[in-house]
């Protein structure tokens, strides 16, 4: 429950200042305040990225992927599914569970979002 | 005014916002390409090509002279060329994803080295007339070529190379006139079979 509101807290949360701070002139305009943070961090961003192009990960395969523990793996994995971005099936192949990760539609659409905005934010420094 | 200049920290050199995001891109890009099985290995054109090497195989083992037999066999290699190479370059592009770059270089690099050893062993061998051990080695390097460029690939590529090593090392000990017919079960049955399931599964 915590948990929840926790991330649902953190994906309402808009980067405003963080990038601001460092904008050089008219790229000020540029910085949106949608710039989805829940998929700004590291893991997580790498995490959707590699589901975009795959029909499914397993947990292993992510974290090998990412060069990253097992305890930081699960907590990033854990903010997106409980955002709705990623859902996580657990099973049993032969004696040894597996978890694997999907993403969902919404993560998806996220994600295209995050491109567009980064996208944006070239353009706009760049003309400006 | 000397408050002012006083409560002035100094700050580091800002990173420009176009430059950060760009790195953002460039990790997005990277993970992707790290992460996606090749999938420009083209189904429909594997079935092309297995049809070919049917048509091909019936034709070759119409042929009386060795030369004739070998020159069935070269020309069939290079439609199996122009079949494969568009059609892979067409998958990729489908599937919005470069053909050379990331894991579609790395099955090409991968693929290559056995291609060409199984060139310079062609020519090799049949100036020295050896012409019947040209289908098990054919086979044989074949499906090494697509067992490594699979490693890189969705699984069932790599499958089907081993299949295509199997039947391979079988053609190297069989009697000579089981080439062809091994090589249509190789070049032309393992091809259609693993040509239709990457098509249905992965896209085309």
């Amino acid at each position: 429950m915590a948990r929840s509101s926790t991330a649902k807290h953190e994906q309402t949360q808009r980067l405003k200042s963080a990038p601001l701070s460092s904008v050089r002139g008219n790229a000020r305009e540029a910085v949106s305040p949608d710039l989805d943070r829940l998929i700004h961090e590291r893991i997580r961003l790498g995490i959707v990225s590699a589901l975009a192009v795959n029909r499914s990960l397993t947990f292993n395969e992510l974290k090998n992927l990412l060069k990253t523990t097992d305890g930081n793996l699960s907590v990033h994995a854990r903010k997106l599914e409980e955002a709705d971005y990623i859902v996580c099936t657990k099973s049993f192949d032969g004696r040894l569970p597996k978890t694997e990760y999907r993403l969902t539609g919404a993560g998806r659409k996220a994600l295209e979002r995050y491109l567009n905005h980064m996208e944006a934010l070239i353009r706009a420094t760049r003309e400006g | 005014m000397a408050l002012t200049n006083s409560s002035r920290v100094p700050q580091p050199e800002p990173i420009p916002i176009d430059a950060r995001a760009a790195d953002h891109l460039r990790y997005i890009r990277e993970t992707m390409e790290s992460a996606a099985e090749f999938t420009a290995v083209p189904g429909w054109g594997g079935v092309a090509m297995g049809i070919t090497a049917l048509v091909a195989s019936y034709f070759a083992s119409q042929q009386t002279a060795p030369s004739r037999w070998l020159l069935v066999w070269l020309l069939e290699a290079g439609v199996a060329v122009a079949i494969a190479a568009p059609a892979a370059a067409t998958k990729a592009h489908r599937a919005n994803a470069k053909l050379f770059s990331g894991p579609g270089r790395k099955f090409l690099l991968s693929f290559a080295p056995a291609i060409v050893a199984g060139g310079l062993l062609t020519y090799e061998l049949a100036h020295a007339g050896h012409f019947s051990a040209l289908p098990g080695m054919w086979l044989l390097l074949y499906g090494t070529a697509i067992v490594t460029g699979g490693a890189f690939s969705v699984r069932v590529v790599p499958v089907m190379g081993l299949c295509l090593m199997l039947l391979g090392a079988a053609a190297l000990f069989a009697p000579d006139n089981w080439g062809d017919p091994l090589m249509a079960t190789g070049f032309g049955g393992v091809q259609i079979g693993f040509g239709l399931w990457i098509a249905r599964r992965y896209g085309g």
